[in-house]
């Protein structure tokens, strides 16, 4: 459980596109490593790169190396579906798989791994849940479809989901900008509790909340359009947010531009 | 004023439909009124003399659904296989050819397949057919039937060639709405770490369960309706009572009436016929129902 990643020199291509450019960066585990940067700087498509989910779209693939406690998981025979169990992932929108009830929800990833002992089960579903802070909005529907949430709980379900299957790292891709405020409220208090036993990289469009919740700040930015983008710089938040050291990373924070 | 135009052809829609049941009802009428037999539990079929009317829809209903269903069971696993190999495994290039090569054998006319089945598919199925009857004879479907298996005009080879004939359209809507699985729900299974398969399984399958059905149901409407190519495929009336067998043959009631339109030579001879359509036509629309019915418990909405 929470393991540090290690990105050393990735590049990212969308077929003959060069989207992302020599990234070196590091996450200790158990924290919060919040990236932000204006659109189309690459930032999604970095973390999509931690789970080997960019590689689902066709034509895209990626250069350099990723180790999760050393071990490379671009690395030769490793399975890209095995890579995706031990780092979860959140999605901009919420995703819950809607012919399922709450509970077949939350558990899904455990059925995929093969568990079918009823009780363990319920066991995870409840602890997930807990964990996620909707168990108590939800306990007394389990069975009825996940669809029925609303979209902060939708949220949570699949922040419950995600954290069911006991990842190493967990990713999250701009998880509140589909969300009212009071919503990305739970949500970033989750954040913060969920440190303790997770790895944690976000992406996010909204500078508060990377100042609010996380422990170092990634900036990423691109030279002009059709440019790849680029790891401007990566340090802990408070001096991100005070005192950086790149000119252009003050310019973005302080809405001079993006 | 736009209102007013959805509202008219919506009406005039129903009120087609009314008047197409009425006039079979009306035109059926008298011929039943005149009937010796019962016409729902009768499978004789004797309308030459207008004042000794003997005729059943049984043993043309067994055909008809027979034939239906088993294309219909033959079609629908080889159909979902097409749908998930095109939207799902299929490189982009190779789904687009193939796909259309599927759509085209629905533009193949069915009096083609008619003489495709006639000629060629009928004596190629008689060993299978003969090997079937010889050593699956104990289970009922594959027991003897009314008419010669090596004639092979039976319900087995009218089957497969309406199979072939109702795969482009199940194909075609199972595969539309394959293809329409949300994107988010297909990246949160592979997030979990679901291989493509187990995607299918918790994404593809659920979303696309409704409209498979729904396709699947079409094709059944399509297949109790076929005419043309039964018409040249089963073998005429044997007389005989059908064994409730794959191997039984005759004729299903839109090839009968193609058959023996000839001889609607007085209104009363005619009006059997069109009792035999009244029930095709509320077969139809029971599927129909069937099929909606299906669609909107299984959503899940």
């Amino acid at each position: 459980m929470a393991k540090r990643i290690d990105v050393k020199d990735l590049n990212i291509y969308y077929g003959k596109f060069h989207a992302v450019e020599n990234v070196t960066l590091s996450v200790p585990p158990r924290s919060v490593t919040a990236f932000i940067g204006p659109s189309g700087c690459g930032k999604s498509t970095v973390l999509r790169s931690l789970n080997r989910m960019h590689e689902v779209i066709p034509g895209a693939r990626v250069d350099g190396s990723v180790l999760l406690d050393g071990a490379d998981i671009y690395g030769a025979g490793v399975d890209p579906v095995e890579v995706r169990r031990t780092i979860g992932m959140v999605f901009q929108r919420p995703n819950p798989f809607p012919t399922m009830s709450i509970r077949d929800n939350v558990v899904a990833g455990l059925r995929l791994a093969g568990t079918k002992n009823r009780q363990q089960l319920d066991e995870v579903c409840e602890r997930s849940l807990r964990g996620a802070n909707l168990w108590e909005e939800v306990k007394d529907r389990l069975n009825k479809p996940g669809g029925g949430l609303s979209g902060g709980q939708q949220q949570r379900l699949c922040i419950a989901r995600a954290i069911a299957v006991q990842p190493d790292v967990l990713l999250m891709d701009e998880p509140c900008s589909a969300l009212d405020p009071i919503s990305t409220l739970a949500i970033e208090d989750l954040i913060t509790e969920l440190k303790q036993d997770f790895t944690i990289v976000i992406v996010t469009h909204n500078m508060q909340q990377a100042a609010r919740v996380s422990d170092q700040t990634a900036f990423f930015n691109l030279h002009g359009v059709g440019q790849p983008g680029r790891l401007v710089e990566i340090d802990e938040t408070s001096r991100i947010f005070s005192n950086p050291s790149q000119r252009a990373t003050e310019d973005y924070i302080s809405g001079r531009f993006g | 004023m736009f209102r007013g135009l959805a509202l008219g052809s919506g009406g005039f829609v129903v009120a087609l439909i009314a008047a197409i049941g009425i006039f079979l009802l009306l035109q059926a009428l008298p011929s039943l009124q005149a009937n010796q037999v019962s016409f729902l539990t009768s499978g004789e079929w004797t309308t030459g003399d207008p004042n000794d009317m003997r005729f059943g829809i049984l043993y043309l209903l067994w055909v008809t659904v027979a034939t239906a269903a088993f294309a219909l069971v033959l079609a629908m696993p080889v159909a979902l296989g097409i749908a998930l190999f095109l939207t799902q495994y299929a490189p982009r290039a190779l789904a687009r050819v193939f796909a259309y090569i599927i759509d085209l054998l629905a533009a193949v006319p069915s009096i083609i397949f008619g003489l495709w089945g006639l000629q060629v598919l009928g004596p190629a199925l008689v060993p299978t057919a003969e090997w079937l009857n010889t050593n699956l004879g104990w289970f009922p479907l594959f027991s003897d039937g009314n008419v010669s298996i090596r004639g092979g005009g039976t319900i087995f080879t009218a089957g497969i060639v309406l199979a072939v004939m109702i795969l482009p359209i199940i194909t075609a809507i199972t595969r539309e709405i394959f293809e329409r699985t949300p994107k988010d729900q297909i990246e949160g299974a592979l997030a979990l770490g679901a291989t493509r398969w187990e995607v299918i399984r918790t994404t593809v399958l659920p979303f696309g369960r409704a409209g498979y059905v729904s396709g699947s149901m079409l094709g059944l409407g399509r297949a109790l309706g076929e005419t043309v190519a039964l018409y040249l495929i089963l073998s005429g009336a044997s007389g005989r009572a059908p064994e409730l067998s794959l191997f039984d043959g005759d004729a299903t009631i839109a090839s009968k009436i193609a058959n023996d339109a000839a001889e609607f030579n007085n209104e009363i001879s005619a009006g059997a016929y069109i009792a035999a359509g009244l029930v095709l036509f509320v077969l139809t629309f029971v599927v129909n129902a069937l099929a909606r019915w299906i669609t909107t418990s299984r959503t899940g909405k």
